[in-house]
């Protein structure tokens, strides 16, 4: 009896707790009948948009965000100043804009636009957003994207006030900017989301109001956020308060958060995804062949290089000719069509052809066994080495990765059949290899650059300073130092692009990095989906995006 | 029995004391920081957050902070994602969890019970066989591979399922029964073979002999006694189970408390290691517990206050 008891006792322990977390279970009806969808008649199209965005955004405000997931949103649901479409800015928020003579100044006109709660746009809302984000106080790590303006960077440092920041309302709809240097390629940044304006009505009443959809969440861009489960999903509706709301076709965009790259292929394959692939998210290296044989596979160029760092004080990587060799002995076509299968371009030059369209063909030629055996012999009498058999081992070091190890195993392999140096690999967990990149704890070591703004700078100012932050191959050269400094104040841009292209030869030229391949943005999607606007920096835009 | 449980409880107090303090200073030790991104921050902007986080006060001093904040429930904001605490994550992420592991948890039991009792009743026939092939098949196919092999079949294939996310409770079972595929091998095992083992006892005989249907000695003599070790694995098994749910979730996306256990290790998000290494262990704890006290109730053989008879 007593164990009959005892028995009964443990399973409706059980029962109780399984029944406990039922009350708790919220249940979603959307998507149950999600399956059928894609059954329905052409002729009236649901304008609904399902997406993969892989993981929880850092921050939805815009003036904290600092990464890809959050930036894929706020592209949908804010609008800048300016709006890159087919690559080139186009007035967005702003009308008009004035430049002065000294291209320091810009005046911006905004257009009459509201909220998605109906407040007006105001220039006050971009004064308040990027003095927001320009705040120590806020901790804002993306706060560096204002440094352009006049005293942005010293009012981050705490040196200045905020009222000395170059960003101020005249009226309502007059906002003027004055910047530090003159920047060619500031209507570029004004469409970056750190640039976004932020309701400051609402902001200054509740300083949490970025943390979850509601009514204190408004935007002013095409798409509102209704629903935010944190981890989850996030649901975006149309904006019937945007400006240009008439141009906006999609009704609804669901974001799910499914951080399995085959699970996201599985998903599409199944009808419950319309786009599985970057930028949002990743298709599996595996199924590349496959689907692009199949036909289905879509493929961009972006504005990314994937390339090897020489730490330019570690012998023997301190000899330019020793770098050459190897930079030269990388058979990069191999690579690409072999290991990585995603169409990228093999990379001879520093700046994604993008921005420089030349640099497809690049300052030297791919797979150059010879030259690069000339650079060895050249190199190696410099070091006062007979042989190469007398070079010690080399260290090529990488974060743990699939793609890295067989990328640095081809390349070892290379290194070794084409110029016999002997190369040990060496990986390590993500932070922990940054960390000793970032305090020239390496030899050779992976590192990929994706740009933030459709400006060849973004990648030619990393190698600027010696202790830059992002350089990490102690890498300076003064004439090169000078041509970028002297490209900020060029104010005609042909003339602009010769310097940075100089500039671009001496990287090529002294090889503190090895380039190796450029990045492409690899998806699938249905067909019938239409509009998307894909930039060369590789964010996507469904402002513009339909279902025929 | 109140002095037993108060005895354990103070262990177990003991037992996390340990536990956040080695987690502290392993976490501590591991190069690399909660701002470490391929774009370097300024170091101005790093001071700042370094402050506002209290990461530039000494080691001891945040320790200490440590511990009043773990004492008072209180986690603090994650590091990874701005505007929610660590609090949040784990009160969102963990009813999902918990009914993830509940749902497989029970599917586990079931069905792996029920397989065993079959394979014990059908000895060395057909039915054994092919239940202890499943059993063996659950044991030895990671669940990872289990999760992909579901999604294939059951969701692209024949369309019974969606593949993947939380929504309704039709989005549940393919996850479930991933991760219960192997704890029911594995109680399919144990059940069948206590059962065979109580089956040849003599009161079973005398069961026959009293002139009981097979039926009835089944479910009133055999199963009762023999589903003993299946509780005792309860404990453990529930440890697997939410610790184990890491992979499922990532597979499935589901939004619980397992990826950010492995995830927050990876983004070093410092104060929510410590949040949820802190919650898992309450909770494996407790668990191994409740089944000792469960164990208890059901053999009157076990004493629990087992220090006092021997010594």
């Amino acid at each position: 009896m007593k164990k009959r008891l005892s028995v009964l006792f443990s399973l409706m322990l059980v029962l109780s707790l399984f029944l406990s977390a039922c009350g708790g279970f919220q249940k979603g009806d959307e998507s149950a009948g999600e399956k059928g969808k894609s059954g329905d008649k052409a002729a009236n199209v649901p304008q609904e948009l399902h997406i993969n965005i892989k993981t929880e955004p850092f921050s939805l405000n815009p003036g904290l965000a600092n990464d890809s997931v959050s930036s894929n949103v706020l592209n949908q649901t804010f609008e800048g100043l300016t709006r890159i479409k087919n690559g080139k800015p186009e007035l967005a928020m702003a009308e008009s804009y004035e430049v002065s003579k000294d291209l320091k100044t810009y005046t911006f006109k905004l257009r009459d636009a509201k909220w998605s709660n109906g407040d007006p746009v105001t220039a006050k809302d971009f004064e308040y957003a990027w003095k927001w984000a320009l705040d120590p106080k806020n901790q804002s790590q993306y706060a560096y994207q204002l440094y352009y303006i006049k005293n942005g960077q010293a009012f981050n440092e705490g040196k200045a006030k905020a009222e000395d920041v170059g960003v101020k309302a005249i009226d309502d709809k007059t906002l003027q900017v004055t910047l530090e240097n003159p920047t060619p390629y500031f209507l570029e940044l004004t469409a970056f989301y750190t640039y976004f304006p932020v309701n400051s009505k609402i902001a200054q009443k509740n300083p949490k109001w970025y943390t979850n959809a509601g009514p204190d969440y408004t935007s002013n861009g095409p798409f509102k956020m209704v629903s935010w489960e944190h981890n989850n999903k996030i649901v975006l509706e149309k904006n019937e308060n945007y400006w240009d709301a008439k141009n906006v076709k999609l009704t609804k965009i669901e974001m799910v958060m499914v951080n399995d790259t085959n699970t996201e292929l599985s998903m599409f394959d199944n009808g419950e995804l319309d786009w599985a692939g970057m930028p949002t998210g990743q298709l599996p290296p595996d199924s590349l062949p496959k689907l692009k044989e199949e036909g289905k596979l879509h493929v961009q160029p972006i504005a990314g290089v994937y390339w090897y760092k020489f730490n330019t004080e570690k012998p023997p990587l301190n000899n330019v000719n020793i770098r050459k060799a190897l930079a030269y002995a990388i058979d990069r076509k191999a690579i690409v069509e072999n290991v990585t299968k995603g169409e990228q371009i093999p990379a001879m030059a520093a700046v994604p052809p993008t921005m420089f369209p030349e640099n497809k063909k690049g300052y030297f030629k791919d797979n150059d066994v010879k030259k690069a055996k000339e650079y060895l012999k050249k190199g190696l009498q410099e070091l006062g080495l007979k042989d190469v058999k007398d070079l010690p081992p080399i260290t090529l070091s990488f974060n743990t990765d699939d793609q890295h190890v067989k990328i640095a195993q081809a390349i070892q392999d290379m290194w070794k059949k084409n110029l016999g140096v002997e190369v040990k690999l060496e990986n390590a967990e993500w932070a922990v290899y940054i960390d000793k990149l970032h305090s020239g704890d390496y030899q050779i070591g992976r590192m990929g650059w994706l740009g933030d703004f459709n400006d060849p700078i973004n990648f030619l100012e990393l190698f600027r300073d010696k202790k830059g932050g992002n350089n990490d191959t102690n890498w300076e050269n003064p004439k090169y130092k000078q041509l970028l400094i002297d490209s900020q104040k060029e104010k005609d841009p042909e003339k602009r692009k010769e310097m940075l292209k100089q500039a671009e030869a001496i990287l090529m030229d002294e090889m503190p990095i090895a380039p190796i391949y450029f990045y492409t943005n690899t998806w699938v999607q249905k067909d019938n989906l239409k509009g998307v606007e894909m930039s060369g920096l590789g964010d996507v835009q469904f402002k513009w995006a339909y279902f025929e | 029995m109140l002095r037993y449980i108060s005895k354990r409880l103070l262990y177990m107090l003991m037992s996390l004391f340990l536990i956040v303090t080695v987690t502290f200073f392993l976490m501590r030790a591991a190069p690399g920081g909660p701002f470490s991104s391929e774009k370097q921050v300024p170091p101005e902007i790093e001071k700042n957050l370094n402050e506002y986080y209290g990461l530039d006060r000494p080691w001891y001093i945040q320790y200490f902070d440590y511990l009043v904040s773990i004492a008072k429930w209180d986690f603090g904001p994650s590091f990874k994602y701005k505007g929610q605490t660590v609090n949040d994550l784990i009160n969102e992420g963990f009813p999902v969890s918990f009914f993830l592991g509940m749902e497989s948890l029970l599917i586990a039991i079931s069905i792996g019970v029920l397989l065993g009792i079959i394979a014990a009743l059908n000895h060395n026939k057909w039915q054994d066989y092919a239940a202890m092939v499943f059993a063996v098949l659950g044991i030895s196919v990671p669940s990872f591979i289990m999760a992909s092999i579901l999604q294939y079949f059951l969701a692209i294939k024949l369309g019974w399922f969606p593949v993947a996310r939380w929504e309704s409770l039709q989005h549940t079972v393919l996850p479930a029964l991933a991760l219960a595929a192997m704890p029911m091998a594995f109680i399919a095992r144990l059940t069948r073979s206590s059962m065979l083992e109580v089956l040849g006892n003599d009161y079973i005989r005398t069961a026959k002999a009293k002139g009981l249907s097979q039926g009835q000695i089944t479910v009133k003599h055999a199963i009762r006694n023999a589903i003993l070790p299946v509780v005792t694995y309860l404990g453990p098994l529930s440890a697997q189970i939410l610790t184990g749910s890491f992979v499922i979730e990532k597979i499935f996306g589901i939004p619980g408390l397992g990826s950010h256990f492995v995830t927050s290790i990876t983004n070093r998000d410092y104060t929510t290691i410590m949040g949820v290494t802190v919650f898992y262990s309450i909770l494996l704890l407790l668990s191994v517990l409740l089944v000792d006290i469960a164990y208890g109730f059901i053999d009157p053989r076990i004493k629990l206050a087992g220090g006092k008879k021997g010594e």
